[in-house]
């Protein structure tokens, strides 16, 4: 690895710890009412809701807010998918998109996904893309969000039947927190040379011609536009990750320049890294956000490492033809197939560690094209469970579920009941929290259980009565792309292997329900124990508690979600990335 | 019941509202702000010469001609460089498709120029991930110098003296890789003949 290469990333991480603090001061406010620029635009919307309804609710009614909130979102993407023939701002007179995908695009988007079954700019209006998945770019976030601060709220309250509100919860959250920063990001990206025009597609004569399929020149390129900015900075705060242009963020219209890769990069783990803070602040013990995010920057940073040296060090094949792949002030060296030459092989590798870490899933290099270790490190970041970072609010109470069994454990060793900021766990948080852990790993081992063990998920190369082709790599290959498929559905990252024909019905409707799973199935234990844990009083400090901010228990943690992640994934990734290597 | 009833009107009127504010007005007023403040950047930062269009700074050309510099190999289709249609190889790093193609690329270098050899600089013989990277590194430049002086008639040193001129450093001095743009090179070397 170079000078540079580290300098790169110390800059990143001190940067991003920087920004991270007062963020996550500001959040904590905003979760505890106290930031109140807005109120001119949130007053009379709470007037709208209809009386009582931005009033204090218990767990079930949190829950069933946003269920409520989350199928009708749903609802409404699918159903502007299926019609989108017939409604306006559809200038290419794109048709409507199959039932089976609409479902997996509207399911995709509601859980924070964005895995993206369909081809990209040929298949949704202007219309869907804006009323649809932009929108749900911000409140698929902020459902997450809303979701770890009343989790919080249950830590930290005593005796109590609620946990927050959700209506408000949400408000807050896409009014000062994710329009603010998206609306800055999304300017400085523009200042980079981002696009942001209604314009149509510009057509520019090109300085040499070239020879077209039909062998007559092609003198001409189309420039594509559109309003890119604002939905790029959103995708990326959002931990939502659904490019505007096929190759996401590795366009240079989405993504120009080595500063506006930076500020992308740090707003893919902006908002995870400062929830840490926040949670601190609202615990009142700001020693207890550092230890979870110390656990996570533990396991993060050495993994950012290797996969910047891996990809630094290319692969001897390369050099064996004659190719220089050593890194100077002269030229990035290094395995280049599939990078940008702007990004290098540090800005592209640590993208590629963040983007799997926070559940983003948006990319800026092919990681296809990654060297056999190089590649194995956003594998591995995805199969955590996507608590190291992890999505935005997802990640961290996917974590304190973890911190939850890490008290556990602690406790059984020395035989004594378990407490987790003063609040005793017990049985009930445990199954809540065990379910946390165990479904994720359940939907993804299932669903590429059931892809490889029927025709429909084999497709044509295994079973030609099959339609479509879906495995088109045989043998191991062909498992790890299935694999990788139902790891990132399965922990609502979304992003995407190519290799797997996954827009057909199978794929769309199975992927879809992992989604729905993943994400409705671990919000209502987490939300159960808010609930459970807000109705307990609190137990004093003694000599037999486990402190939850030392090092002790940062590494004990840290221990318990790679034994975790470990243990449920090895034998299957045995089967597939290990056998081929 | 009471309640689902009591929680209907919030989800309707939450998610119409949200819809109007982050999927109309945001986008608007990003446009317009854009559109004020930054015109130039916002609608593709194309590069006009002589009141017309030929190009886009960002977007990168595909060249073949001894005369210019090439580009980082692209694998758009149907057409390399196709801005349409954004794309990456996704050869694996060990796939014998990889091999092959950086093979023919060294083999057309060397066709264009019968004195080239090795070593080769990485990123003129690997395809970027988006098929449309407009730069290249100090070190492709230079690989490139003798081929494009000689089909110009020009020296190597003049040459060598426009490539340092279109030389861009790390941003900072930290971020990302020194950089030469292939397509404002190129548009430069035409315009000294």
């Amino acid at each position: 690895m170079t000078a540079n290469g580290w300098l790169q990333i110390v800059v990143y991480m001190v940067v991003l710890l920087a920004l991270s603090m007062p963020l996550g001061r500001y959040m904590a406010r905003v979760y505890a009412g106290r930031a109140t620029f807005l109120a001119f635009v949130e007053r009379p919307l709470y007037r709208l809701f209809g009386e009582g309804a931005s009033a204090e609710q218990g767990w079930r009614q949190y829950a069933l807010a946003m269920l409520l909130f989350s199928g009708l979102g749903m609802l409404v993407v699918y159903a502007l998918q299926r019609l989108q023939a017939a409604l306006p701002l559809n200038p290419a007179g794109l048709a409507a998109v199959a039932p089976d995908s609409a479902f997996n695009t509207a399911a995709s988007f509601a859980t924070n996904t964005n895995w993206q079954g369909y081809s990209g700019e040929a298949t949704m209006s202007y219309l869907s893309q804006m009323l649809g998945l932009s929108v749900q770019n911000f409140v698929s976030a902020a459902s997450g969000m809303a979701v770890v601060a009343a989790l919080i709220r249950g830590i930290a309250r005593r005796t109590t039947a609620t946990i927050g509100n959700f209506w408000v919860d949400l408000t807050r959250t896409t009014l000062y927190i994710l329009l603010p920063l998206s609306l800055l990001l999304a300017l400085a990206l523009v200042s980079q040379g981002v696009v942001q025009t209604f314009g149509p597609y510009v057509d520019a004569p090109m300085l040499q011609a070239t020879t077209g399929v039909d062998g007559g020149p092609v003198t001409a390129q189309v420039l594509p536009m559109g309003p890119a900015a604002s939905q790029v900075a959103i995708k990326q705060l959002g931990t939502n990750g659904g490019g505007f242009f096929n190759v996401n963020s590795a366009h240079p219209f989405e993504n120009p320049t080595p500063l506006s890769n930076f500020l992308e990069l740090l707003a893919i783990l902006l908002i995870p890294a400062a929830l840490c803070t926040t949670f601190g602040a609202l615990v009142g013990d700001a020693r207890q956000g550092r230890a979870l995010l110390a656990a996570m920057l533990i396991v993060f940073v050495p993994l950012l490492v290797v996969g910047v040296a891996q990809e630094q060090a290319g692969t001897p094949q390369l050099a064996a033809q004659g190719v220089d792949l050593a890194a100077s002030d002269a030229q990035p060296g290094g395995n280049m197939e599939g990078k940008e030459l702007r990004f290098g092989v540090v800005g592209s590798a640590m993208w590629a560690a963040a983007t799997t870490a926070a559940s983003n899933g948006s990319v800026n290099s092919m990681h296809d094209s990654y060297t056999p270790l190089g590649g194995l490190v956003p594998m591995f970041l995805m199969l955590l469970g996507e608590v190291i970072f992890g999505g935005v609010g997802s990640g961290l109470y996917g974590m304190l579920a973890f911190a939850i069994i890490a008290v556990f454990i602690a406790g059984l060793m020395v035989g004594r009941t378990p407490e987790y900021l003063g609040k005793k766990i017990e049985a009930f948080e445990m199954k809540m929290a065990a379910l946390v852990i165990l479904i994720p790993c359940a939907v993804v081992l299932g669903g590429a259980a059931l892809a490889v063990a029927t025709p429909w998920g084999r497709g044509a190369l295994y079973d030609p009565g099959v339609g479509y082709t879906s495995i088109y790599n045989p043998g191991a290959h062909g498992f790890s792309e299935v694999l990788y498929a139902f790891a990132s559905m399965g922990n609502n990252n979304g992003s995407a292997f190519a290799g797997l024909g996954a827009n057909n019905p199978f794929y769309n409707v199975v992927g879809g329900l992992v989604m729905l799973i993943a994400r409705f199935w671990l919000m209502l234990p987490v939300l159960a124990v808010a609930g459970s844990l807000a109705a307990k009083k609190a137990v004093p400090v003694g000599p037999g508690t486990l402190p939850t901010h030392t090092p002790l228990f940062v590494a004990l943690l840290i221990g318990v979600v790679i034994i975790v992640g470990v243990l449920a994934f090895v034998p299957a990734l045995a089967l597939g990335p290990i056998v081929e290597s | 019941m009471h309640t689902l009833t009591n929680q209907i009107r919030p989800a309707i009127v939450s998610l119409l509202a949200l819809t109007l504010i982050t999927g109309l007005i945001y986008p608007l007023a990003v446009t317009m702000i854009a559109q004020a403040a930054f015109p130039h950047q916002a609608n593709g930062s194309l590069i006009v010469v002589g009141g017309q269009v030929r190009g886009s700074a960002l977007i990168g050309q595909p060249f073949d001609d001894p005369k210019y510099f090439w580009g980082r190999p692209s694998a758009t289709s149907p057409t390399a460089y196709n801005a349409a249609a954004s794309a990456g190889a996704n050869d694996g790093p060990l796939s014998p498709a990889l091999a092959e193609a950086v093979q023919a690329r060294i083999d057309a270098l060397r066709a264009a120029d019968p004195q080239a050899s090795g070593p080769y600089p990485v990123d003129l013989v690997t395809a970027s991930a988006s098929g449309l990277d407009p730069q290249i590194s100090p070190a492709a430049a230079a690989f490139q110098v003798r081929r494009v002086a000689a089909a110009r008639g020009l020296s190597e040193e003049q040459v060598r003296q426009l490539v340092a001129q279109y030389t861009e450093g790390r941003t900072l001095g930290v971020l990302g890789e020194p950089r030469v743009n292939v397509l404002a090179l190129n548009l430069a070397l035409d315009a000294l003949q």
